[in-house]
């Protein structure tokens, strides 16, 4: 039994991983429970924002790289943000104005909106693949890891090494100042608490003197930024191909929709929830299970419960399971 | 005699193909209390609505102050000095019982404590629960922070939608207390009650309407006294 080497495993294959991959899918279920908060509908668009949004960092950090401009150990594309984030919300705000807009003045019913997303959504994914193609795309260029396997044993003397890469803890950081950020504006500006009461309550806030546009554009600008943020952090720690980012869109409605939809707090708890869920239920706990077992117990198989290629299949399992003992999600979102 | 605060004359319109309300007309002077009351399907709230703007009028007008606003939205009738509390839905239930009343000044500008402060001497029960989410609140307390939110706006007329729908006998003479205190501020207000009996007893002028048209127009006093109405509205 070695408990030590099995915590530094469970770190390394687990905790970590999980960790920042949370944080990424927490900051894309805020963005489509703001939307759904704000203008009721599931933007299935949104995975092709985060795809548009850091497709347009990428392009602004290799002319940032051309440039000789960087952030020295932190990646280029950090510096990049703003401006992806300015160019991802001028095409969002266009596609508000040609296309949202007209549903929203005939009151269509959510579901047609729905249906109109998916559209955005396809036109939003080739144009991200006209503009930046379909490969695969590496753009971290800052220093790889804060904590090296190899320098981690050597240090401690353990069998097992603990890898720390620096973008992982630039995503969990990022998330957590973008989430504070978030909260402050949300409860405690004039605007943030008027997003609020629409969301609450829509006739009430018309009564109220709140302009609905108004409130529908700044919605739009906060899910823009929150998809780049989600998914240049998500480029960073892995890579960038535009398929992924289409993927990804179901575990981030799944957390979305656990945490209760339209609820910010819960969103995080969803992405979270789905994340360690993922990672658990697809990790082969040989390793951990060897070192904390006593001797003589250790398993023979992989102790795996489901294979990678199945991972999309938790989110869903949990979604069913939530769904079924609270239709709202964990902390009372509007109904589905 | 210069002509009532709020002049609502003629109005005849529905939702669609057909009319609900038929040359209805309803006046309320400044600082007083109007009720509407009449049966079910009497077009009373309706004739709030339409008040309001919140219904297209095919023929009449609404005048407050002297001024028409005949074509104004609801959003634009609320900086003429209108509130409107609805009958239900009429809180931010997720926010707190401050931040409602934040949302309800939110066209103003100018500093809200004062205005907050009223409202809270008005009803020291929502000061106590200030920091609590207004889903959480009893039904009375919520018809409290309704009214609250509303007149956080400074209205001069005050629009009540069966403000006391669904809450005990005693909340409802509470809340009729504290109306009658509003409308001792100088605040006139328009409302329509279920419980034609306690508020007409309370009410200045009274309205029976009937198939969205007027049947009876008289103070509180004297349509509580007419053996007519007593018979057909109040239920003897």
């Amino acid at each position: 039994m070695d408990l030590l080497n099995a915590i530094v495993a469970l770190a390394n294959f687990v905790l970590i991983p999980a960790t920042a991959y949370g944080a990424q899918l927490a900051l894309g279920a805020l963005g489509v429970t703001i939307i759904y908060g704000i203008l009721r509908f599931s933007n299935f668009a949104h995975g092709d924002t985060m795809a548009f949004g850091t497709a347009t960092v990428i392009l602004v950090t290799w002319g940032f790289q051309a440039m000789g401009i960087g952030l020295g150990p932190l990646p280029t594309a950090l510096l990049a943000l703003p401006v992806g984030i300015a160019l991802t919300s001028l095409l969002v705000l266009g596609t508000d104005r040609a296309v949202y807009r007209f549903y929203r003045k005939q009151k269509a019913a959510p579901v047609i909106l729905v249906i109109v997303s998916m559209g955005v959504m396809f036109i939003m994914n080739g144009l991200t693949r006209f503009l930046i193609g379909v490969d695969e795309i590496n753009f971290d260029d800052g220093t790889r890891f804060i904590i090296n396997a190899r320098d981690f044993k050597e240090a401690t003397g353990l069998a097992e090494g603990l890898a720390l890469r620096s973008t992982q803890v630039i995503t969990v950081v990022t998330a957590v100042l973008v989430v504070a950020v978030l909260f402050w504006f949300l409860n405690r500006t004039r605007t943030g608490k008027s997003m609020r009461a629409f969301s609450d309550n829509e006739d009430l806030a018309l009564l109220s003197g709140i302009n609905p546009e108004r409130v529908v554009v700044y919605a739009w600008l906060i899910a823009t930024a929150l998809a780049t943020i989600a998914g240049t952090l998500y480029g960073l720690d892995k890579t960038f191909k535009v398929f992924n980012y289409f993927q990804l869109l179901l575990p981030i409605f799944a957390a979305a929709i656990v945490g209760g939809l339209g609820s910010p707090v819960g969103a995080i708890a969803g992405g979270f929830l789905i994340a360690f869920s993922e990672v658990g239920v697809t990790y082969a706990w040989k390793k951990v299970a060897g070192y904390a077992l006593p001797e003589g117990l250790e398993p023979d198989g992989l102790l795996q419960l489901l294979s990678t290629e199945y991972k999309f299949a938790v989110s869903f399992v949990i979604l069913i399971a939530v769904l079924l003992f609270k239709p709202t999600g964990l902390f009372k979102g509007k109904s589905v | 005699m210069s002509e009532p605060f709020l002049i609502a004359e003629g109005m005849t319109g529905g939702y669609g193909a057909a009319d609900i309300l038929h040359n209805c007309t309803l006046k309320v002077e400044t600082g007083e209390i109007a009720v509407i009351v009449g049966p079910n399907g009497a077009g009373k709230s309706t004739a709030m609505k339409a008040v309001f703007g919140m219904l297209k009028l095919r023929e009449g007008q609404v005048r407050i102050g002297g001024k028409d606003i005949t074509h104004l939205t609801p959003q634009a009738r609320v900086a003429e000095g209108m509130a409107f509390v609805p009958q239900t839905s009429n809180v931010f239930p997720t926010m707190t019982v401050e931040e409602n009343l934040e949302m309800g000044a939110f066209l103003r500008r100018d500093d809200i404590r004062g205005t907050m402060e009223q409202v809270y001497s008005l009803f020291p029960i929502l000061k106590d629960k200030r920091r609590q989410a207004a889903g959480e609140l009893s039904g009375g307390q919520r018809q409290q922070v309704a009214v609250g939110r509303a007149l956080m706006t400074q209205p001069r007329l005050l629009m009540l939608d069966e403000p006391t729908a669904g809450v005990s006998p005693i909340v409802m003479d509470e809340l009729f207390d504290r109306i009658i205190e509003v409308a001792r501020s100088g605040i006139s207000i328009l409302m329509v009650e279920q419980n034609a009996r306690q508020a007409l007893e309370i009410a200045d002028h009274g309205y029976v309407l009937v198939q969205g048209a007027n049947r009876y127009t008289d103070t509180g006093e004297a349509l509580l006294a007419d053996p007519e109405v007593r018979r057909t509205f109040l239920g003897g």
